[in-house]
This record gives C-alpha cells, sequence and structure tokens, in this order.
C-alpha cells in the first residue's frame, strides 16, 4: 500500500501526508478525564466529540465519556451561548458529574464564543448548581496539536482550581506535599508512578490521574463516573504544596508554570521517566524535595534494569533506530536509547516546538551528530527518509506499521495511539520497570526479524 | 437506577409495554446538547461512503484532526490501487484561518494529482471551511480544468446536518461521476450493488453470487470502487441498494434520470441474502435461466452452511441479544439471523432510523423488545443489564461497555474482521457469535457470578455437580472450594 511513497523527497508546503499528531481536542479530553468524577465536554460539532471517544476508546479498550454542544447551522451563526447553556443544565440535571471540562473546537474559536462568560452566565444563572465546577481550555485545532491541547486543559485545571490556603511555610512544610503532573501518558504508567511515589513515601497529589478511570477492572457494571482521578480537593491542595515535579517540557511544564505564578509554588522540570537516567532524575526530585530516603527496593529495582541493559547491550549497539511520536516521549526515549547504545537516525515529532530539535540536538551531539531530527513532520516524510537510508527499528505509534510492513523493519508499539495491541493497558513504560519492558520489546522486535529473516546457517538457538 | 434524559423519553419505545407497536417513536431529531450521544457528523457520514472508492484521491480540507481521525479506519479492502488508505489532508494552521485555504488547497491537489495520477479526486469541506467560506466549488473547477479528472467538492462541514446529511452530499459528488462514461459493452442484465462497502471483502462474494446467475454487475458504490465503474453505473438495468440509509438518495436520481428502478435488499442472514438474489432474477423475467440458476445457487449454498448452523443454534438456542447499530435496516436483518440462530432480540437502536424504518422494526420484533434512536451509553448499558443479554452487536464505542458488564460482543460496523455478508457470512457470524457468547470468561464475570437465578438454572442440570462453599471471606465472585487446604491422602497402588 505504501508502496505509492516514493524515495525522492520534494518539498511540500501545502499538505500533510499520514500525519504523525492529531488535533488539541482529544488531548484536552483525556487530560479531562483524569479528574475524580468528570465530564468532559465538547464545545462543537457532535461529530468532534464522536471521533475524540471513538479514538481513546480504540487506544484504551476502555468506554470513554464525554458531552457535546451538538452544533447546529444556527449556533454556528448565532454562537454557540444557548447550546452551552442547554448543554451544561442537562449535564448536571441528568449525569451529575462533579466538574465538567469543556473544550472548544475548530467551529466555536473561529465563531468566536467567549468560554469565560459562558461559565460566568452559568453559575450566575444557577444552571451549574453550588458545590459543581466548570473549568475550560482554548483547544482550536488549527493550532498546536493533541499534545498542546492536554498541556492547556492540565493548565486550565491549575487556573481553575488550584488555591493557595495562607498557611504558613512552616504548617506547610510541616505535613509536605509535592505535586507530580505527569504528562500524556498512559494510565498504567499513572498508576505506576503512584506505585514508585507510595514505595519511596512521598505524600503526592497527581493530576490529572487517569488509572482507575481508564483502566478499570470488569466488575459487572458500568460507571459513567468511575472512582479514579484526581478529586477536585487534591487539585485544589496543588497550591498549597511545597513543590511540583512536573514531567514533560510540552504537556506538563506550562501547568507547573502556571501553578508557580499563581500559587507561588516551585517546580522541577523534568523529562518523562523513561529509562534509567529520566527515571534516577524522577527519584532523585521526589528524594530531595520529598525529604525521603530512597528505600532499598527501589535500588533494587534500578540495580534489576542495569542488570538487564549489560546482559542485553551487545545486542543494541549501534542498531540505527527511527523514533517518531509525541515530542515528551520521543526526547525521553531517545535519552534511553543513547545509554543503550543505539543510534538513533530519524528523531521525529509531528508537532511542533524548537524545544524538540534543541534538547534532541544536546542529547544526541556527540552519540549520534548526524541523526536527523525534525519538528512538524509527517509519516509520508519518515518513510521517504528510511526509502533512502534505511533503519533497523521503528519506534512509533501504531500508524507507523505501514512503514514497517513495506520495508520489513522491526517495529515497537510506543505512544499513542496504539490502536492494534494490548500490552500499553496493563503494563507501564517509565520507571525502571517500564525501562525493563521497554528494552524487551526492542529487543524481542530485533531478534524476532532475525530469526526469521537470517540465513539458516546463521539461525541459532541461543542468544 | 439510571435516568433517562426527559427530551429522550420519545426516542425509546417498549413493545407491548406501555407504548405498544402502533406507538410512534420520535428520531430524525438532532441530539440534545449535553447529551452523551453515539453519533458523529455530517463530514463522518460523507467519509465513510466515499472512502472505499479506491482509485480516487480523498483530501481533508480542514485542521489536522478529521485527516487522522478518519485515517484507514475502515475495513474496506480493495482488489487494486490502496491509495484511499493514506490520509491527505491541508493541515489548516492559524494563518490560514485568517487569510483562507483556498490558495493552499489547490497547491496540495496540484502536487497530489500529479504524483499520484489518481481517476479523480473527492474534497471534504469540514466545519471550519464553511465559516471561513472558502470556495472549494471554484478550487475544483480550476485543478479539474488543468489536471483533466473530475475534481469534485463534497460539501460534509460537520455542523450543517446529522451524518444523513453527509450521506447525501456523499451521494451528491457521486452523481456528478454517473453518467460520464459509456455504457455500450454492458449486458442488458446488469445491476449495480450500492451500499455495500466491502468491509472484511464483502463485496466480493456478493459479486461473485450475480456472476453465477449471469449478471453483470457494473459497479459496486462504493466498496472495491473505482471511479471508471462508477462513471458508467447508469448503463445498469437495476439498483440493488443495501446500506439504505446512505444510498437510496443516489438511487432515486439514478431512477429519475436515467430510468433506472431500485430495490433495497439485505445480503445479511439466509432470508435477506436469497430474497436479493430472488429480487434480481424477478426483475430480469426475459430470461427464466437466471431464475433457475438462483433457486440453484440457494439450494445449494444453504445445503452447504445448514448442518454447521445447526450446530451454532443448539448452542445459542434462548439465548439473548442487544443490536445497537448506525442504519436501522441492517437492524432488520440481524433480528431474523438472530432469530434463525435461536436467539431472542432484547434491546436494538440506532443512529439513523427514521419513522418507517423504527415502525418495521416494531413489526418484526418479539413483544418485550426495547426499541431506542440515538441511545447513550447509560441507556445502553441499564436495558443491557434489564434484559440480562448474552451477546451485543454495535460497533467501537459500545465494545468496552459490553466487556465492562461481561457481555459477549459482535462487531457488525468497521471492525468487523471475517465478512459477515452472505450465505459465507452468515456461518462466519453464527461462528463469532458463539465465540463469544460462550467463552469461558463470562463464567468469571462477576455479572453472572452473582445471578441466583443462572445458579438456580445450573441446579437443575444432571450434569452439574454443586461445588462446595467458599469460605465466605474472600471476593463474592471467587471459585467457591479454590485455595482450601485439604488432607491429602495417597490412594494404594
Amino acid at each position: 500500500m505504501l508502496n505509492g511513497t516514493t524515495a525522492e523527497i520534494k518539498p511540500r508546503e501545502a499538505l500533510r501526508i499520514n500525519p504523525a499528531k492529531t488535533c488539541q481536542p482529544i488531548g484536552a479530553m483525556y487530560a479531562a478525564l483524569g479528574i475524580n468524577g468528570c465530564m468532559p465536554h465538547s464545545h462543537g460539532s457532535q461529530g468532534c466529540c464522536s471521533y475524540h471517544r471513538s479514538h481513546l476508546t480504540r487506544h484504551f479498550k476502555e468506554p470513554v465519556v464525554a458531552t457535546t454542544s451538538s452544533f447546529t447551522e444556527g449556533a454556528s451563526v448565532f454562537g454557540g451561548l444557548a447550546n452551552m447553556t442547554q448543554a451544561l443544565s442537562n449535564i448536571f440535571t441528568i449525569y451529575n458529574p462533579k466538574i465538567v471540562a469543556v473544550h472548544t473546537t475548530c467551529l466555536s474559536e473561529v465563531i468566536g464564543d467567549d468560554i469565560p462568560m459562558m461559565i460566568k452566565k452559568a453559575k450566575e444563572e444557577k444552571i451549574i448548581p453550588d458545590g459543581k465546577y466548570v473549568i475550560h481550555a482554548n483547544t482550536p485545532s488549527f493550532v498546536g496539536s493533541h499534545v498542546t491541547g492536554f498541556a492547556s486543559m492540565v493548565t486550565g485545571m491549575v487556573k481553575y482550581l488550584a488555591e493557595a490556603s495562607g498557611k504558613s511555610e512552616a504548617q506547610l512544610k510541616a505535613e509536605p506535599q509535592l505535586n507530580v503532573i505527569p504528562g500524556y501518558i498512559d494510565p498504567a504508567d499513572m498508576r505506576e508512578l503512584k506505585r514508585i511515589i507510595k514505595e519511596m513515601g512521598v505524600k503526592t497529589v497527581m493530576f490529572p490521574d487517569t488509572s482507575g478511570v481508564l483502566d478499570l477492572p470488569q466488575d459487572g457494571q458500568y460507571r459513567m463516573f468511575p472512582s479514579g482521578g484526581a478529586t477536585i480537593e487534591e487539585i485544589k491542595s496543588s497550591g498549597d504544596s511545597v513543590g511540583t515535579i512536573a514531567l514533560g517540557h510540552f504537556a506538563s511544564h506550562p501547568a507547573a508554570i502556571e501553578l508557580d505564578e499563581k500559587c507561588k509554588v516551585p517546580s522541577a522540570l523534568l523529562e518523562l521517566p523513561y529509562g534509567l537516567t529520566n527515571t534516577d532524575k524522577f527519584i532523585h526530585a521526589l528524594r530531595t524535595h520529598g525529604g525521603v530516603d530512597v528505600p532499598g527496593s527501589i535500588g533494587q529495582e534500578r540495580g534489576r534494569l542495569l542488570d538487564a541493559m549489560s546482559d542485553m547491550h551487545q545486542y543494541f549497539h549501534g542498531k540505527r533506530v527511527a523514533i517518531v511520536g509525541d515530542p515528551d516521549h520521543v526526547i525521553a526515549l531517545t535519552q534511553f536509547l543513547v545509554e543503550l547504545d543505539m543510534k538513533p537516525a530519524y528523531v521525529f515529532t509531528g508537532s511542533s516546538g524548537k524545544h524538540f530539535e534543541q534538547r534532541l540536538t544536546e542529547i544526541l551531539g556527540n552519540h549520534a551528530p548526524d541523526a536527523m531530527i525534525k519538528q512538524n513532520v509527517d509519516l509520508f516524510e519518515l518513510h521517504q527518509q528510511i526509502k533512502n537510508n534505511p533503519v533497523d527499528l521503528i519506534i512509533g505509534n501504531t500508524y507507523s506499521k505501514y512503514i514497517s510492513r513495506v520495508e520489513n523493519i522491526p517495529f515497537v508499539r510506543f505512544g499513542f495511539p496504539v490502536l492494534d495491541r494490548m500490552g500499553h493497558r496493563y503494563f507501564p513504560a517509565v520507571g525502571y520497570m517500564g525501562a525493563l519492558r521497554l528494552m524487551e520489546k526492542i529487543n524481542d522486535a530485533l531478534l524476532d526479524h532475525k530469526d526469521r529473516e537470517c540465513a539458516e546457517e546463521n539461525f541459532e538457538l541461543i542468544q | 437506577m439510571i435516568e433517562l434524559l426527559p427530551d429522550r423519553e420519545k426516542q425509546i419505545v417498549r413493545k407491548g409495554g406501555d407504548s405498544d407497536a402502533t406507538t410512534e417513536i420520535a428520531c430524525g431529531k438532532a441530539s440534545t446538547a449535553g447529551a452523551v450521544s453515539q453519533r458523529a457528523c455530517v463530514f463522518c457520514g460523507s467519509r465513510v461512503v466515499l472512502y472505499p472508492v479506491a482509485d480516487a484521491l480523498h483530501v481533508v480540507h480542514g485542521p489536522i484532526g478529521c485527516a487522522a481521525y478518519t485515517w484507514d479506519i475502515r475495513g474496506s479492502q480493495s482488489s487494486g490501487p490502496q491509495l484511499y488508505r493514506h490520509s491527505f489532508s491541508t493541515d489548516l494552521q492559524e494563518m490560514d484561518v485568517i487569510y483562507g485555504g483556498e490558495k493552499k488547497l489547490e497547491a496540495a491537489l496540484l502536487e497530489l494529482i500529479e504524483h499520484h495520477q489518481p481517476k479523480a479526486a473527492f474534497i471534504y469541506s469540514t466545519c471550519i471551511v464553511g465559516i471561513i467560506g472558502d470556495d472549494v466549488s471554484a478550487v475544483c473547477k480550476r485543478v479539474a480544468a488543468k489536471t483533466g479528472i473530475p475534481v469534485l467538492g463534497v460539501h460534509s462541514e460537520g455542523f450543517k446536518g446529522t451524518k444523513k446529511d453527509g450521506y447525501k452530499a456523499a451521494c451528491e459528488a457521486l452523481y456528478k461521476l454517473v453518467g460520464t462514461g459509456d455504457t455500450s459493452s454492458i449486458s442488458p442484465h446488469s445491476i449495480n450493488i450500492l451500499g455495500e462497502f466491502n468491509l472484511a471483502g464483502e463485496a466480493w462474494i456478493i459479486r461473485d453470487y450475480y456472476k453465477r446467475l449471469g449478471i453483470e454487475v457494473v459497479s459496486t458504490l462504493t466498496g472495491d470502487g473505482r471511479v471508471d465503474d462508477i462513471r458508467r453505473s447508469h448503463g445498469a438495468k437495476l439498483n440493488l441498494v443495501q446500506c439504505s440509509g446512505s444510498m437510496t438518495y443516489l438511487a432515486k436520481m439514478m431512477e429519475r434520470d436515467h430510468g433506472i428502478p431500485f430495490k433495497r435488499v439485505s445480503y445479511f442472514g439466509i432470508e435477506d441474502m436469497s430474497a436479493a438474489l430472488y429480487e434480481a432474477a424477478k426483475f430480469f423475467k426475459d430470461d427464466p435461466t437466471i431464475m433457475a440458476r438462483a433457486q440453484e445457487l440457494v439450494r445449494e449454498e444453504v445445503a452447504t452452511i445448514y448442518p454447521e448452523l445447526q450446530r451454532f443454534k443448539q448452542k445459542l438456542i434462548g439465548k439473548k441479544a442487544a443490536i445497537y447499530v448506525g442504519g436501522s435496516f441492517k437492524a432488520f436483518s440481524l433480528v431474523r439471523i438472530l432469530r434463525m440462530l435461536g436467539m431472542e432480540t432484547a434491546v436494538v437502536g440506532s443512529q439513523t432510523g427514521d419513522k418507517d424504518d423504527y415502525r418495521q422494526l416494531q413489526e418484526i420484533c418479539d413483544p418485550g423488545t426495547i426499541i431506542v434512536d440515538d441511545a447513550n451509553p447509560l441507556e445502553l448499558a441499564k436495558f443491557c443489564l434489564e434484559k440480562d443479554v448474552d451477546l451485543f452487536i454495535g460497533g467501537v464505542k459500545e465494545r468496552p461497555i459490553a466487556y465492562k458488564l461481561g457481555i459477549g460482543f459482535c462487531d457488525h460496523n468497521h471492525e468487523r474482521k471475517e465478512p459477515l455478508a452472505g450465505y459465507v457470512g452468515m456461518v462466519n457470524f453464527a461462528k463469532e457469535v458463539y465465540a463469544s457468547v460462550a467463552s469461558p470468561v463470562w463464567q468469571f464475570a462477576p455479572r453472572r457470578a452473582n445471578r441466583a437465578a443462572v445458579l438456580a438454572r445450573l441446579a437443575n442440570d444432571p450434569d452439574f455437580k454443586p461445588a462446595p462453599k467458599g469460605c465466605g471471606n474472600c471476593l463474592p465472585e471467587c471459585t467457591p472450594g479454590d485455595g482450601q487446604f485439604v488432607r491429602a491422602t495417597l490412594v494404594p497402588a
């Protein structure tokens, strides 16, 4: 199918082929699901909401609820106020969430709907019952990507909810609490972060938190609002924390900066804890800011990872890798691949942002100076580059499978979305244990390929 | 207790209950703002209908999301070109919204057409294009003149109606192709198959049946679709319309302008599949051998699958199903198929049915069946639990709900992996339903484990040996008796 892709690369400006990103609202919807008792609300046509729910469902294999303002032609001419008012009234009357998180779409942005004004009006008219909350994020689809949409909604949580209660520094330090903003990662990853934090013995508030919302056990019931997610009280209390650990420049740092500005909570701006070094940094931040010692159990996990890295290092050395995905994921993963002595050859993201290229140039500087680092690029171009100069491994979301098949290159699924495999739902990629799993997947992909493709005389029983 | 939105009460009917078969369901309504609707938009309707035209270029004019979410999501297969499986988008940015996206669209089209040499191009307008006022028709005209291929604008701005309006926009775009090809070589016994999208290769099965009757299939719209076939489709003598919601509009235009009559058919289930073959045979009564061949084919095919179907029926008899599908015509077939397998339809609903559809559904369903238009997940879950169904037939958004409840599932939508149409499809369907309904996983499902009724039924089963009681201290759903210490005794050899 993708044989239609030619090796000859012509400059393209007006066209996106096989995108490596999607639009802002879906990121905002995912973030909103990480608040306990939250109904995400899409202010636009009902198709947007339906597409986002389907897409998230395909990735998480979970029911995803969200409501829509169901724009019609009338709304697009007269504005969406009436739709919003009716929607909020219906949502609180029937579904009764604790909070509604509104995000906009291209349509409501272009007609200029003023969401804060609408929320204010709904509050005055008692459409929003006392004790209930409505927050919002502006997420026009023609700006940014799903990653910026996610970041905007997390920032919205801070803007609307976080409070500094005015307690004295001594009071706050008596029972210190840290915030963790985990970034655009899977529920299994958020669950793993919480496990590590518990093991470390640090008191934290993590938001958003989709574990317990999008990784539910089967119990014979369907709940619109599962028990998981960061509670409103927890998010409010983030303004009283002694510090914030924010994981990921693109998805998490904006909210941490907002929290610092609003409530004077200092933040440690880290990368996602994929691999050895990035997990070390996360543990270090928990230790220093949480005032705890690292328990032996965590040290042992690190030791096991290190042991596995030595066991497998011979298979990884010098392997050329194409990595494509969301910027925070790609940055952190590339760091890990460098630790594994692999050679990142193409390091691409569909999203935009100068930080991506700057940071990766630093990471790859001495190790893989020839690596091609590109933002705002699509999978069609990645395929063209690979045709010109092949790689040994592709790491990317499910959409990379077309390239993998046509070029017969081993492929590890990673990031969002994964539409055709199950593991990401249950097994984390963060932390030392997550790194072990990533490494196992990489090694399996390389060796399975070798076992299938190599000449008979090279086919070996023992590796 | 799950409540219903007051505005929605009229969209739900219980046959033989407070409302009966004479009660009219309220449908064709836009979803209430604030409802968790399973419905999509105009663009979605157009995209799913046109997407399977495999040798055309499909360009989504709008921000990236609309292209991303519809990239290769439908299992519509092509026997040749794979161009349609790429995702092409103008990826509109803020500056395009301010200054307009026409130039960008034109540049993109010229570039793509030169590179891929498609037979035609479909340009989908999204919400934003309708607001910023790009003159897509003018761009299409210019590009068509420059490249010499049909470049067809699809008026699919998301907010301008429902998914049904998207079907209509797709039909209008297709109709610009109809009537532009040479029909001289077409047989007097010829048909078009409308509303068949070749999911999992179903169109190939259906086409082969008609071929065996001696009937030429001029064009399949749009499964495994080819632009040149669509251009000469007005040379066919009869249109058979399957997915009536999407394609009746096109059939009506072809009847009006080209005098081609159309018949509504379905290829799901033995009864409907056979009726679809006889329908065509009856139409070509000038050649009685066609009917003879149809009878022979039905006999042969049914004889082949009957024993296997009976085996499945024995396992499935008495099981209950819930159906929630896009188009209601499919629901009719499913109710009949389930009945043939000994199963009962307890809940049935659709996203886009009209009054006639629902009236017909009420007629064919058993008393007590719940009939619902444009349902939300809470309602679906409530009805499934109330009716204690064993199977849910639906699409992507319904699958995890069914599984959370502990109910078997069959995807009768885009994500089916086996052909479910035709005679072979009937067996595949029975197999798929059986595999899910009878899966051992449900014996561990809390919903089942907790049901006293199930235990009582088991107690009456002569093969059933009651398990020792559980310890009572652990999970209510655990298998009783497991994990307890017992005295091991040696049995002398």
